[in-house]
């Protein structure tokens, strides 16, 4: 009997020695990235189902390529270390610098809405924190973005350089006047909040090329504006909904 | 306590209860600055807490505090000069993030740590004052006497203060004038060793004045708003920065990526745009100061703006520009010929800016012999004026990522209602035209409801059908609306549609424009603009407006709110969409209103009621339960008329800081007196058998009604006078009603006294309660119901009141 309570404690007292251990070592990298896997999964499934619920003639399902690439690139390594737990949720996280990372589905959209091909070239002006610039790299030939926020791009290089992606080329500048060296483009995404849109811009984009500008406040995106220059060079551009939603009560 | 009062008592008295005031009101500047204005609302109701909390704590301990009164005041005093300097380190270095509550719940757990920590200092200030309420019973009037003096002239003295002083300066100032009065306390002492406090009253004297490591008291501005975006790029630097009580105005060059600022520009334009200065008001809403060194040519752009509009209607107008910023509107007005410019701009800082600081760079603009600039408020000015103007503009005077991110929703503002628009027509030459720009959002809301607005106006006016005085155009990011008060004829039309059409702007309305005309170059998912306008000038204008899903009815004078759009029905769908990208439609900060109510119920529960729960368990007789819901109708009562009173002056006073001041030194001093007369008036009545509370409720309802129906009138015919005798006039029309005001009070405790004094702390505590939350409940009501209804609300309360007291046990 004394020997079974014993027993009773010894077990209890390993069981709290475990739990101490596991409480004060960090839990292994390993253990970490098959969770950011899982949560990656789940938050491109989320993401996909989202689609439909967009405008049927805008979008209305996501290119598998877009999500897959989506589901490659580990949005954790593109945030602050004190984010890191919430990098898989389908949300804006702050990154420093009064700078946000844009919320994934977001990201999805604006992507799915330049159709991205694989010889394109595509300028980006705001790199902020690398992510959507990563995501493109996969699906297209070459990134070029640039940022004004200095720390952001040596942040960003460094990141690139560690995680691998070689067809991304960062530069601290001005983005008004685009990159005329590597111009024009088959699609432009201009991040960087602006009073209007930089008319050396849209020169910069090859007819039948989109530009993608998402407008709203840092944590809240109101909705994309897309330009597209026909290949006769005409422009036009729309104002797209992120979300399908009909301000009247009662109109479907 | 028997005897003498202590020597300094008084003087402390005042000294605390006028830093309490003045850090009530530096609070609502402060965190303006770092933060935005909706937390003015959270702060009248802290201080309250802090009040009614510590009324709660000297209840309970009133045996041992009474025993050591002056080392408690003293110590109490010297918390409160530490607490409202640390307290303000402290919060600026919480995380708290306004703009992603809707993401992120821990943020409403930083939310409700700023308002702890902001607790502390009033809690501080309160008890000092409590203290010597309950310890020198046989000196309450005088105590009460001087501790409203003090608050009235903190209040005043603190707004004269930042004009002399920075911000911070102020904050020191403040903690000193505590700091002196826990010292006064402590020097004439008798009844405790009080050496080891005086060491430390004057190590801290110290360090307020000499020791503060220099940057403990910088701002820590939030980093997503305007200016710490633009000092964040490459080579951005302030060049310089000043500060009155209307706001903190920073100057910034950035030579290496320019503002370009130009709102709205059209995609095809060919122009330019000139080097430009930013100035942020408190960090925010940016305004531009263009390099014009005198040739026109160089404004070109402002052509292929939608501002640009009214100028292709008409041949040199004589112009009124409100808002004229850092003076934009007004290079362009001369770009486009204008024959006189008159600009109105609210805060002297930013003319002495264009006019003298930067007079050089702005091309010295206001020397322009065409140019005027006035200083003023932009409705009292238009109010005084007996000119008429051939285009009055009033164009962006807020920045995008403050529109867009919905911090404004609580911002009263009064340029924007039917009233002013009222006002504006009626300043109209003949064929004059009144422009209005906003940014576009979507879905549509500013420019829907300012379409309203201008409908609504039109026909209140009594100039007949809108249908054919309205015009719209929009870009992809602004909308500028025309209205005028005879019917735009064939050629405008004509105008209006060219001007649209070489810019690729879009038409949203002008009489009879053709459904097929509308969503042409920006296309949006449906023409939501073109059937918006048409729905709202049909007749069923009533039913569009009660089935969209955001507020888009017109503003008026007595519901000021323009930039609420925020509609109970929409949130479940809205949130539930937040992930799918409808994160934008959310106006966020009027949930940060209810949270605030909500954790003020919480927070005065939890300070105030339970610890009387705990410790006066007797909950007393049916006497007791009908007086306590007395002195909880009174605290809503009196501060939802406080609240309507800061409203209703803020068109007057032009300023809501202003306005605040005001109002608090005015209900304070006035009920101050008014609660020292009241006992030899209660007497008189009582003895000709006249229930005197009925008759004090019933002279306050009547003053209120007559206020309420009149002083609209008045206010806009004394609007030119100058702000000096505008502040003093206000002071007179509160003084009889706040005199009055605040006699029921201490009727109430009188009488409690003599039937049921061991109910005193419970009256105190409910009262304490009901005041913290009527300060968030006044502003939600009033979003809903305007600040009439408020007041009517708070009138039948008094009568309430007085049906509460008017029988005996």
């Amino acid at each position: 009997m004394c020997d079974f309570k014993l027993k009773q404690l010894y077990l209890q007292l390993s069981g709290l020695w475990l739990l101490t251990m596991a409480l004060c070592f960090p839990i292994s990298s390993i253990a970490d990235e098959s969770l950011y896997t899982n949560q990656r999964a789940e938050l491109i499934a989320e993401v996909e189902q989202y689609a439909r619920f967009i405008d049927e003639d805008t979008v209305d399902s996501f290119d598998p390529e877009v999500l897959s690439s989506m589901a490659n690139v580990k949005r954790h390594e593109f945030v602050p270390d004190d984010e890191k737990p919430f990098a898989y949720e389908n949300r804006p996280l702050p990154i420093g610098h009064g700078q946000t990372i844009s919320q994934p589905y977001i990201v999805a959209l604006m992507t799915e809405l330049i159709q991205p091909d694989k010889e394109d070239v595509v300028l980006e002006v705001g790199t902020g924190s690398g992510y959507q610039a990563a995501v493109l790299a996969r699906l297209v030939k070459h990134v070029y973005t640039i940022e004004i926020v200095e720390p952001l791009v040596r942040q960003v290089d460094t990141r690139f350089r560690r995680l691998g992606y070689e067809n991304i080329t960062t530069r601290l500048g001005d983005g008004y006047y685009g990159w005329e060296e590597h111009a024009p483009f088959d699609s432009i995404i201009v991040t960087a909040a602006a009073s209007h849109v930089p008319p050396p811009l849209v020169k910069q984009l090859r007819p039948g090329g989109r530009m993608i500008i998402p407008v709203g406040g840092r944590f809240m995106t109101q909705h994309l504006l897309l330009i597209e220059k026909t290949e006769e060079g005409e422009i036009k551009s729309r104002q797209i909904l992120a979300v399908r939603f009909v301000p009247l009560t009662g109109e479907r | 306590m028997a005897g003498p009062p202590p020597r300094f008592i008084f003087a402390a008295t005042l000294l605390v209860s006028l830093a309490a005031i003045g850090y009530e009101i530096l609070l609502m500047r402060l965190l303006s600055i770092v933060q935005w204005h909706h937390f003015a609302y959270m702060i009248i109701s802290l201080a309250l807490l802090g009040y009614g909390s510590s009324g709660t704590l000297i209840a309970i301990g009133q045996r041992w505090l009474e025993h050591r009164f002056e080392i408690m005041f003293s110590i109490s005093a010297l918390c409160f000069s530490v607490a409202m300097v640390g307290c303000f380190v402290i919060s600026q270095r919480l995380p708290f993030n306004a703009l992603e509550v809707i993401w992120n719940p821990r943020q409403l757990v930083y939310l409700s740590a700023v308002y702890l920590v902001f607790f502390v200092p009033f809690l501080f200030a309160a008890t000092c004052v409590g203290l010597a309420l309950t310890c020198l019973k046989q000196h309450i009037s005088r105590v009460y006497f001087f501790d409203m003096f003090g608050a009235g002239i903190g209040a005043l003295a603190t707004i004269a203060a930042l004009f002399l002083f920075s911000p911070q300066n102020v904050l020191r100032l403040l903690a000193l004038l505590a700091l002196v009065a826990s010292a006064l306390v402590a020097l004439s002492a008798r009844s405790f060793n009080r050496k080891p406090l005086l060491w430390l009253q004057s190590f801290c004297f110290v360090l307020l004045l000499f020791g503060l490591p220099h940057n403990l008291l910088e701002f820590r501005v939030s980093p997503f708003k305007g200016l710490s975006q633009a000092l964040e790029v490459v080579d951005t630097k302030v060049l310089s920065q000043y500060s009155n009580p209307l706001g903190l105005v920073t100057v910034v060059e950035s030579p290496t990526i320019p503002f370009r600022d130009a709102p709205g520009l059209s995609l095809n334009t060919q122009h330019e745009i000139p080097e430009q200065l930013a100035v942020f008001t408190d960090s925010d809403g940016m305004s531009v100061i263009t390099r014009y060194d005198g040739n026109l040519e160089a404004l070109a752009f402002s052509q292929d703006m939608t501002t640009a509009l009214p100028y292709y209607l008409l041949d040199a107008p004589k112009v009124l520009i409100l808002g004229a910023g850092g003076g934009a509107d007004v290079l362009s007005a001369l770009y486009h010929g204008g024959r006189e410019i008159h600009a109105v701009e609210l805060n002297p800082l930013m003319i002495e800016l264009v006019r003298d600081d930067y007079a050089e760079y702005a091309g010295r603009l206001y020397d322009d012999a065409r140019v005027k600039v006035h200083l003023g408020e932009a409705r009292g000015y238009v109010a005084k004026q007996t000119n008429r103007y051939d285009l009055i503009q009033v164009a962006l005077l807020d920045s995008f990522s403050a529109s867009g991110s919905g911090v404004q929703t609580l911002n009263e503002s009064y340029l924007y209602t039917i009233e002013a628009f009222q006002e504006y027509l009626r300043h109209l030459a003949p064929g004059g035209i009144l422009s209005i720009t906003r940014w576009l959002r979507l879905p549509p809301r500013d420019s829907l409801k300012l379409f309203a607005t201008a409908s609504e106006a039109l026909i209140r006016s009594g100039l007949g059908t809108p249908e054919n005085k309205l015009a719209m155009i929009r870009s992809w990011n602004t909308s500028t609306l025309l209205v005028k008060t005879e019917a735009f004829t064939e050629s405008e039309i004509d105008s209006i549609r060219e001007f649209s059409r070489v810019r690729s702007f879009d038409t949203v309305y002008y009489p009879a424009m053709p459904a097929g005309e509308a969503n042409q170059s920006n296309i949006l998912p449906q023409p939501y603009l073109y059937n918006g306008t048409q729905a709202l000038l049909s007749d069923r204008a009533e039913d569009f407006i009660s089935r969209y899903k955001f507020d888009i009815r017109p503003a008026s004078d007595d519901r000021p709110y323009f930039f609420h759009f925020f509609k109970w029905g929409s949130l479940a769908e809205m949130l539930s969409l937040r992930k799918q990208g409808g994160a934008g439609m959310i106006e966020w900060a009027y949930l940060i209103l209810v949270a605030t109510l909500i954790q003020a119920v919480a927070a005065g529960t939890a300070l105030i009621l339970m610890p009387l729960l705990l410790v006066k368990r007797n909950w007393p007789s049916q006497t007791g339960r009908r007086m306590g819901a007395y002195f909880f109708v009174l605290g809503i009562a009196f501060m939802f008329v406080e609240m309507a009173f800061i409203q209703k002056l803020i068109l007057f006073l032009s300023h809501p800081l202003y306005s605040v001041a005001v109002v608090l030194c005015g209900f304070l001093v006035f009920a101050g007196l008014g609660s020292r007369a009241s006992k030899s008036l209660a007497v008189k009545l009582n003895q000709r058998g006249i229930p005197e509370v009925a008759l004090i409720v019933i002279i306050i309802v009547v003053t209120a009604l007559v206020y309420l129906m009149l002083l609209p009138e008045l206010f806009s015919h004394l609007a030119g006078l100058s702000d000096p005798i505008k502040i003093f006039l206000s002071l007179l029309v509160i003084a009889p009603l706040a005199f009055f005001m605040g006699m029921p009070f201490p009727i109430g405790l009188a009488r409690l006294a003599a039937e049921a004094g061991d109910f005193i702390p419970w009256a105190w505590g409910l009262n304490g309660f009901a005041s913290v939350v009527s300060a968030s409940l006044a502003t939600l009501l009033a979003i809903e119901f305007g600040f009439s209804a408020v007041l009517l609300i708070a009138l039948g309360l008094y009568l309430l009141a007085a049906v509460l007291v008017s029988k005996r046990i």
